[in-house]
């Protein structure tokens, strides 16, 4: 199991590395990483000066060093284009705001889909699946930049029980988790239901009934324990689908997160920030990933004692 | 006899095939995706660039509109309807491209790390788990900075979000497939490693890259509107559906229709091709069947 552990770790850090290269090479595919990182009326000795610190004088691997030992200590350099900030500590600064929204939409996701998932599974058939399916159907071909506004224009515009966007109270946050929790939602039971399906047909659930255990505590003990296996795996992409999620809903609602500033940031060419914010989403990703595995080890025997 | 015999329990089951055809999903793919990508220039009532101040923020029909502008004009006079038609030329384009450097960049990788194991294996594998580690919008923010949007950004990152999961597939298929006795015998016949592979292996594996190609066809129309509403697609003034939605967004309490058509379109045609992905992977997959 330590073993297990230790290769997902190593593999994390590998693909959070080939990032760095990557968004190392972003200043240079633009053209003189100077241009890039430097404000338009930079004068010459800062320039000098930026020049000396990044080493740019020096071959490219080197920089690449000078640039992987500053990002390691979180120096990103200053944004362009909100002046005098530093890049990371601005996207830190935003990080909050995307993580409440997240964890607001896997809350959604989580008290819908499962239940809904379980249901289709045991009334199989019924027009409780059905109904389970159809939406899931929809829930996967509903863009949620447009759920979005579709749901600003019902519930804010036409019935006035929502603010349209920004941020402050609880009732900010509603429709922006929704949005993003919808795909994840048709995702989830789908997934729940096959998985239920497949572990109510087993022989020990067969036998807690034959024992007389309640059809309630089949369902959500017996069943819904070892079924849940399934629905787990998929968090990892669960993971990856709020975060990409929260960049488009972020802007679709102008909720002040990490999403928003990286949009804001390309429509400004803010390189540093830029770097920034993808990194920052890359290690908030790698976490969530290393955190579903210890999950796994939780629920699944198996792999503990494997 | 037996030929012949043969014969009609196939015309049969072809038939039974043809007569389970989803045809809703069909029908809609046609008429918003397909023939208007090939045709808009016939079809589209106006032109989608040229600004009509005369005709500016009518609304669609039914809603106080009339049939010239059947689902309404957006604030520079625009008719939505051949905005959509003309942008599905797009749309169609870009996942379909993206999709195909997804299926051959992952198709080849995953055939020859099958095939020859060793090294290139263990590469293979290793970039196949970085890409999935990878959400493809953090490649499209970072394309999108670097090199700006475009045409050649988008198809870059939807062939990146879909290669590994046709490399991981095929793959998989050729380490069973390598044992088998027909590869064993072409190689005892003599037959070069390349014709082994593409000539003896790739049909073998072409109905999996099918159907999971066909299921990505909803993830890279969802990928590209997405990337095109926020502005890091096929930059303006080339009408993507996304970058219709993102044009009505803020005028959603006015003038809804801007944006809702459009959306509509997205979803429509995402969904289709998914229910025909899933109708086409029970065909292709017994297994799936049976379930």
């Amino acid at each position: 199991m330590l073993k297990y552990l230790a290769r997902r770790v190593g593999s994390s850090l590998f693909a959070l590395w080939v990032i760095t290269i990557i968004v190392f090479l972003l200043t240079h595919l633009s053209g003189n990483p100077v241009d890039a990182l430097l404000p338009d009326d930079a004068t010459k000795q800062q320039i000098d000066a930026f020049i000396r610190d990044w080493g740019l004088d020096k071959p490219l691997w080197q920089q690449y060093l000078t640039f992987l030992g500053n990002a390691v200590q979180g120096d990103f350099g200053t944004s362009l284009k909100w002046p005098g900030e530093d890049a990371m500590g601005f996207v830190l600064a935003r990080m909050p705001a995307t993580l409440q929204l997240g964890g607001i939409a896997i809350l959604i996701s989580l008290v819908v889909a499962l239940p809904l998932g379980v249901a289709a599974a045991v009334y199989k058939g019924s027009p409780v699946d059905n109904g389970a399916q159809m939406f899931a159907l929809l829930g996967q071909s509903i863009p949620n930049f447009w759920l979005g506004i579709v749901l600003i224009w019902v519930f804010s515009v036409w019935l006035g029980w929502l603010p349209t966007s920004g941020t402050g109270t609880f009732a900010h946050a509603i429709l922006p988790a929704i949005a993003i929790a919808w795909f994840q939602v048709s995702a989830l039971a789908r997934l729940t239901r096959s998985a239920m399906l497949e572990v109510l047909d087993a022989e020990y659930i067969k036998l807690a009934r034959v024992k007389g255990v309640g059809e309630f505590s089949v369902v959500w003990k017996h069943a819904l324990r070892n079924a849940a296996v399934v629905p787990l795996t998929y968090f990892g992409i669960l993971a990856a689908s709020i975060l990409t999620g929260s960049v488009v809903i972020e802007t679709v609602f102008s909720w002040p997160g990490m999403g928003w500033v990286a949009i804001e940031a390309i429509r400004g060419r803010d390189f540093p920030v830029v770097q920034a914010v993808i990194v920052a989403y890359a290690v908030i990703y790698m976490i969530s990933n290393l955190v579903v595995d210890l999950l796994y080890v939780a629920i699944d025997p198996r792999i503990r004692n494997d | 006899m037996t030929d012949l015999s043969v014969k009609r329990a196939s015309a049969l089951r072809l038939w039974l095939r043809l007569r389970s055809l989803p045809l809703i999903p069909i029908v809609i793919l046609l008429t918003v995706f397909i023939i208007p990508a090939f045709f808009a220039e016939y079809i589209a009532p106006h032109d989608p660039y040229v600004p009509n101040l005369r005709a500016r923020l009518q609304p669609p029909v039914g809603f106080g509109g009339t049939w010239e502008y059947m689902l309404g004009t957006d604030r520079l006079g625009r008719d939505i309807l051949s905005r959509i038609l003309h942008g599905s030329w797009y749309v169609l384009s870009v996942s379909l491209i993206g999709i195909t450097v997804g299926v051959v960049v992952g198709t080849t990788l995953g055939l020859i790390a099958g095939y020859a194991r060793g090294w290139f294996d263990g590469l293979v594998m290793r970039l196949v788990d970085i890409s999935l580690a990878l959400p493809a919008m953090l490649l499209a923010l970072a394309l999108a900075a670097a090199i700006g949007a475009s045409f050649l950004s988008v198809v870059i990152v939807v062939g990146f979000a879909l290669w590994a999961y046709f490399a991981r597939q095929v793959r998989a298929e050729v380490l069973l497939l390598r044992k088998s006795d027909f590869v064993a015998r072409s190689q005892v016949a003599g037959s070069s490693h390349i014709r082994i592979l593409f000539r003896h292996i790739l049909p073998n594996v072409l109905n999996t890259i099918v159907v999971l190609a066909t299921l990505q066809v909803g993830i890279a129309i969802m990928l590209d509107a997405s990337l095109s509403f926020l502005g890091i697609g096929i930059p303006r003034p080339t009408p993507t559906w996304g970058l219709l939605v993102s044009d009505g967004r803020d005028f959603i309490a006015t003038d809804w229709w801007i944006s809702f058509f459009p959306g509509l379109a997205i979803l429509l045609t995402v969904m289709s091709a998914n229910m025909l992905g899933d109708w086409l992977r029970e065909q292709l997959d017994p297994r799936q069947r049976q379930v």
